[in-house]
């Protein structure tokens, strides 16, 4: 079947979908967007975490047809969500193209980082990175929706996403470090 | 495989008369799982997420109509006032993620043992709203789980909604495992007051083939609230009261050795859990009673 829905602000088609197929398989394996990771599909580890009409959800356990029509964020469009939702100005979304080809250190001028993001690397809270993504959704969704989270908060939002590196410590400075940083400016 | 997508609740009544064998998703969170790690390859997937209908509820006199699909953090955001009981338990289940997208009508469908929402649901009081092209019945959620992941829907129903008897009393939900998120229940106990009708309701989960109430324990401390005047005097329960309460829920149960824990530790948390549930509930009635007659 055909598929057809938002994914960072631009309308995608994904065709020859398997009906029992994931959204999380589209993203990756049909859209070349393999942000999104994929580590347990039973919905345990949260390393798929993305945004479904706005909502954290883990896309292994959303069913491909069951996105058609509707807007789902991933981490390859993180910065250009969380710049839009700054600004208050609806932007062209992100180039799949470009979020294919993203590098980690890329040769060019640095790639652009929402205020998660950034503070995820000041923090040092990144260490194989594979949960990372799955982190920055949720902990962006937190933030948008709780800007001074207490720890309770963050501990709470986070519960659903795994780190088998870090021992979270760092995860949680860095969530905090973005409430402060964000609080500043306000 | 075929993907159904009915756009409101009538075609999707429709499309289940059509195709009895055809396999609802709402949340997904435990349909995905199957498919994932094939358990189960359905020959049609109906997916219920544009049925707007499901995702609502109604706050009547007595009941609260819950949509079949409303998620659990919706529960828990909206309706902990009329439904306590049901409020906790949803609180513990899986993961923000999960409680996004996951709900009470989908825990009613795969009717596990282990499926937090029904001894909220026993505790309360509450009937499946189970609808098909034939018509509608409301099935008492006690004769609605009849074994282990069975229920009552005949092939051709769907959930439209639960109705949820509104707390008139307090209500509490305990569940027992390794930690705090995302933890299948070892086991689980719901305790409903009913100062209304002088009762007390309960729920058990995880012990037995499919949830139970835990009938001659309510009956024994229904009889005894009421011989001992409690609910009039403002006074404690007594712990012999509490302990004889205990041994009933714990025997009311058949609980199993499995991965999780052993059928003996199961029916001792039980006892514990029904103690603790009664003493809270029991402190928050006399602490309403109090500031009832002090304003
Ligand atoms: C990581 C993880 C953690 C979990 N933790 C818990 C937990 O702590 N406690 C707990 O109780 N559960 C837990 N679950 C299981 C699951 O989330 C719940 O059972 C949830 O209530 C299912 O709801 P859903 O809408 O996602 O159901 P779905 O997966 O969409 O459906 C579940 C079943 O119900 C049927 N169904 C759905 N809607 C209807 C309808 N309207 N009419 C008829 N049949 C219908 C489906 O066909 C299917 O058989 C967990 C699952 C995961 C993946
Ligand atoms: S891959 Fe989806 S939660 Fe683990
Ligand atoms: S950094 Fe390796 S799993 Fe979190």
């Amino acid at each position: 079947m055909r598929v057809t829905f938002t994914v960072n602000g631009r309308r995608q088609e994904a065709d020859d979908v398997w009906e029992g197929e994931s959204l999380l398989y589209v993203l990756r394996e049909r859209m070349g967007l393999p942000g999104s990771k994929n580590a347990c599909e039973q919905g345990e580890c949260g390393s798929c975490t993305v945004r479904l009409d706005g909502v954290p959800v883990c896309a292994c356990l959303v069913a491909a047809g069951q996105v058609q029509d509707r807007e789902v964020v991933t981490v390859e469009g993180l910065a250009d969500f969380a710049k839009e939702r700054d600004t208050g100005a609806a932007g062209p979304g992100t180039d799949p193209g470009a979020a294919q080809r993203w590098q980690p250190r890329p040769a060019g001028p640095a790639t652009e980082l929402s205020p998660v993001q950034q503070a995820f690397v000041d923090a040092g809270a990144v260490q194989c990175g594979f949960c990372t993504p799955g982190l920055l959704v949720a902990a962006d969704e937190l933030l948008e929706r709780n800007a001074q989270p207490t720890d309770a908060d963050i501990r709470e939002a986070l519960s659903g996403n795994l780190c088998r590196c870090t021992g979270y410590e760092k995860i949680l400075d860095a969530v905090r470090l973005a409430a402060a940083r964000t609080g500043t400016e306000a | 495989m075929d993907f159904l997508r009915p756009a409101t609740w009538e075609e999707a009544l429709a499309a289940k008369a059509e195709h009895p064998t055809a396999v609802p998703i709402a949340g997904g969170t435990d349909v995905m799982v199957e498919i994932n790690f094939d358990h189960r390859r359905p020959d049609v997937l109906l997916d219920l997420n544009r049925v707007v209908d499901l995702y609502e509820w109604e706050v009547g006199e007595e009941t609260v109509r819950l949509g079949a699909a409303v998620p659990y953090t919706r529960v828990i955001e909206a309706l902990g006032r009329e439904l306590p009981g049901l409020a906790l338990a949803a609180r513990t289940v899986g993961s923000p993620q999960i409680r996004n997208r996951g709900s009470v009508g989908g825990n009613l469908g795969a009717a596990s043992p282990a499926g937090d929402s029904h001894p909220p649901l026993l505790a309360a009081g509450a009937e499946v709203e189970a609808v098909s092209v034939r018509g509608t019945r409301l099935i008492p959620v006690e004769e609605f789980y009849t074994g282990v992941k069975r229920n009552a829907l005949a092939p051709d129903e769907l959930i439209r909604a639960v109705h949820i008897a509104k707390a008139d009393g307090p209500q509490q939900f305990s569940k027992v495992g390794t930690r705090n998120a995302m933890v299948i229940a070892v086991c689980a106990f719901g305790l409903a007051l009913h100062p209304a009708t002088r009762t007390v309701r309960t729920g058990i989960g995880s012990a037995a083939p499919t949830p139970v109430r835990a009938g001659t324990a309510e009956e024994f401390l229904t009889a005894a609230l009421e011989e001992e005047g409690l609910w009039d005097s403002g006074r404690t329960v007594p712990p012999s009261v509490a302990r004889q309460f205990a041994d009933l829920v714990a025997a009311c149960a058949s609980p199993i050795d499995d991965v999780r824990g052993s059928a003996a530790y199961r029916r001792h948390a039980l006892r514990v859990m029904a103690r603790r549930t009664l003493g809270w509930t029991w402190d928050e009635y006399l602490g309403n009673e109090r500031s009832a007659r002090c304003a």
